[in-house]
């Protein structure tokens, strides 16, 4: 035998479109990775500036001739204001002072009656205070406003820009650690604006949810696919559940708005509701997350427990569901932090809303993380912009946490035979 | 409860056939059918108490589908249909009444491909006793463990590893484990699917000797494709024959003089 029985040109072909789909697949991950660098390239440089806020130094005199014995109503902002006068005496007027006034936040007040509430023995005592700086300070110290435009078109005035250089020379004001933004709620000041109340909120819309999506989930799908009879009617409720994951979310929003909110009269903007909402969509995936991971536990061991006379609810709790445990745990993380991301729903529902106060309990008035983003993206300030794409870093910190725990769960548990 | 531990016991019921001993297992006119297809024509036999019986066949002649019907397997499988009457020591064990899931622990089966659960060796042998509440405390649970363990001649490989998983075992070691795991119910019959089809000539040597010594206690019947492995383990043979009893009898006698010709074929390799 002298001649090959296959054409050598043939196999040179076969391993260059080998290659060549090799070379596809590395550019489409290469792709993907890239969108994904840009995604944070363009998010954390400019969310990273919520994380600081500008502060200004002042020695507040805490006058009972002002704020008289503390109470919750005396003019604390007044305390600001004459120590921010006292380090630029020349300035006279009431225009020139008004623009003076604005250089500090509404929340330098809040600030004050804060530090008296705690302690009463402050007033009459003079105090070295970091207060916060109006958001227009902080945007100008951040460098995200210039003084390019025309004086007339811009809010700062070259003369407020003028006390903002000096104070910076003279290191009383620069950017601080931002911690009201991780323990406040939502505000109509940027600089007051805090992402703690989304949180709660979405913390207890998520438990609502887990609560009633997991067992309803994992449940229905044991039935389905351990004890079910196979027939048309099973048929028919799997294509209606595989239909359910694709149904949009903002229905599963109007269904809650028509049946939670108007049938059955639960509280408008709750996270109760929002959470049976985020149930309804999350349980379709979690029923087929499990149903797969149930139909990969070999065959072999549901017959060797019913050979031994296990029955077959036995066979199914004591080892088929253990074995597929990480598959359902896997999928049904998947599923929590799709719902976590999720705003269309729980905009039906009026999670929308403008809430200031943290969430204490699940029918409290509450708003969520993407439903928070959603809200400064649409404010007119231009200080939103970083708290939008701080809360945008915020919640996709919990999604990588979440998705990262589910693949640390699966390592852990998952078991071969 | 009772007749399950002592298995030794005879039950009054049972019919004596002279020169073959008592019958534990008596099947009379069994059909199958899958959906509307047969796949087994009015078999008849009696099983010998204390012996081990092999149903041998070409691929898709019944014999699986035979044993699946001593345990009540085949009530798993939809569609599948079992007719005739088939007695465990006198009791119809097909009749509705009787409680499939009672029916296992006293049937006890191996199947073809080891099939150890994902838990520990122990935990796998102690799983049957402690469902069907066989034991009343932790003493007598590693009692039935090692026991079971020991006849199923695995205990020396890993009495020093009882709680390491019991699928890091070797092939022909999670075959053992399957059985011990069978004995440790104490059944009084053991259903054995081609237990060493997916083993090692080796493990399978192993595996015939344990058989052979578990033939003292229990009533075995066992389906193999090796006629080599029937001939040297069996007291008892039956051929099966596209879903018929074709032939039964002394493996001796079938193996040497077997009386229907498409036996003769089958033995001597012209078909199968």
């Amino acid at each position: 035998m002298t001649k090959p029985f296959f054409d050598p040109a043939q196999l040179k072909k076969r391993h260059r479109a080998e290659r060549r789909f090799r070379l596809y697949g590395q550019l489409a991950i290469g792709l993907a990775l890239t969108f994904l660098l840009l995604i944070f390239a363009s998010l954390i440089p400019r969310g990273y500036g919520a994380f600081q806020q500008t502060e200004i130094k002042l020695d507040i005199v805490f006058d009972a001739g002002v704020i008289g014995d503390g109470g919750p109503q005396a003019d604390y902002q007044k305390l600001a204001r004459t120590a921010l006068r006292k380090i630029f005496p020349t300035v006279s007027g009431r225009k020139q002072k008004r623009k003076l006034y604005q250089l500090i936040s509404d929340g330098a007040g809040y600030q004050l009656n804060n530090l008296v509430k705690a302690d009463a023995g402050v007033i009459g005592t003079t105090r070295s205070l970091w207060v916060l700086a109006s958001d227009d300070v902080d945007m100008y110290a951040k460098g995200n406003v210039g003084k390019d435009l025309e004086e007339g078109d811009r809010i700062l005035q070259d003369i407020q820009i003028d006390w903002i250089e000096t104070l910076q020379k003279s290191g009383q004001m620069e950017a601080r650690f931002n911690s009201r933004f991780f323990t406040l709620g939502d505000s109509r000041e940027p600089e007051l604006a805090g992402i703690f109340g989304a949180m709660t909120g979405s913390f207890f819309t998520l438990l609502v949810c887990f609560g009633l999506s997991f067992p309803l989930g994992v449940l229905a799908a044991i039935y389905l696919q351990e004890f079910a009879r196979k027939g048309w009617f099973s048929d028919f409720i799997e294509i209606n559940i595989n239909n359910l994951a694709a149904v949009p979310s903002i229905v599963f929003g109007l269904l809650g708005l028509a049946i939670f909110l108007n049938f059955l009269g639960l509280p408008r903007s709750a996270p109760l509701v929002g959470g049976i909402v985020l149930a309804l969509m999350t349980l379709p995936t979690i029923i087929i997350a499990s149903r797969a991971a149930l139909k990969s536990v070999p065959p072999s061991i549901r017959e060797a427990a019913l050979a031994l006379g296990a029955s077959p609810m036995q066979g199914v709790f004591h080892h088929v569901l253990p074995s597929a445990m990480p598959g359902i745990m896997t999928g049904s993380i998947i599923g929590m932090a799709q719902a976590l991301g999720e705003s269309a729903p729980l905009l039906m529902i009026g999670m929308v809303a403008f809430i200031v106060d943290i969430p204490a309990d699940f029918i409290d008035p509450a708003t969520a993380l993407p439903v928070q983003i959603f809200i400064w993206a649409d404010s007119p300030e231009r200080a939103f912009v970083e708290k939008t794409a701080a809360g945008i870093l915020v919640l996709l910190a919990f999604l990588v946490v979440m998705n990262l725990s589910a693949i640390l769960l699966r390592r852990k548990f998952e078991r071969r035979w | 409860m009772k007749n399950m531990i002592d298995q030794d016991t005879h039950s009054h019921l049972m019919h004596d056939v002279p020169g073959v001993g008592p019958i534990k297992v008596r099947a009379k006119g069994v059909n199958v059918f899958y959906s509307d297809k047969q796949a087994l024509f009015g078999i008849d036999l009696d099983v010998p108490e204390c012996q081990v019986t092999a149903l041998i066949g070409p691929s898709g002649c019944g014999k699986s589908t035979f044993l699946r019907c001593l345990n009540r397997m085949n009530d798993v499988i939809e569609n599948c249909r079992v007719e005739g009457v088939v007695e465990i020591a006198g009791e119809n064990i097909l009749d509705k009444k009787v409680d499939a899931v009672q029916l296992r622990a006293r049937v006890g089966m191996v199947f073809q491909k080891p099939n150890p659960f994902p838990k520990s060796i122990y935990e796998n042998v102690a799983y049957g006793p402690k469902i069907h509440g066989l034991v009343k405390n932790k003493d007598e649970m590693d009692e039935i463990v090692v026991k079971s363990l020991q006849r199923a001649s695995l205990w020396d490989e890993v009495k020093d590893r009882l709680h390491s998983p019991g699928t890091g075992l070797s092939g022909g070691q999670q075959q053992r484990l399957c059985i011990a795991r069978a004995i440790a119910v104490r059944p009084q019959v053991i259903l054995m699917d081609e237990p060493c089809s997916a083993l090692d000539p080796i493990a399978t040597a192993r595996i015939e000797e344990l058989i052979d010594e578990l033939k003292e206690k229990f009533t075995i019947i066992m389906v193999t494709h090796s006629m080599q492995q029937a001939a040297r383990v069996s007291q008892t043979t039956a051929y099966f024959h596209l879903g018929e009893l074709v032939e039964k009898g002394d493996t001796e006698k079938v193996f040497t003089q077997p009386d229907d010709e498409r036996t003769q074929a089958y033995i001597t390799g012209r078909i199968g």
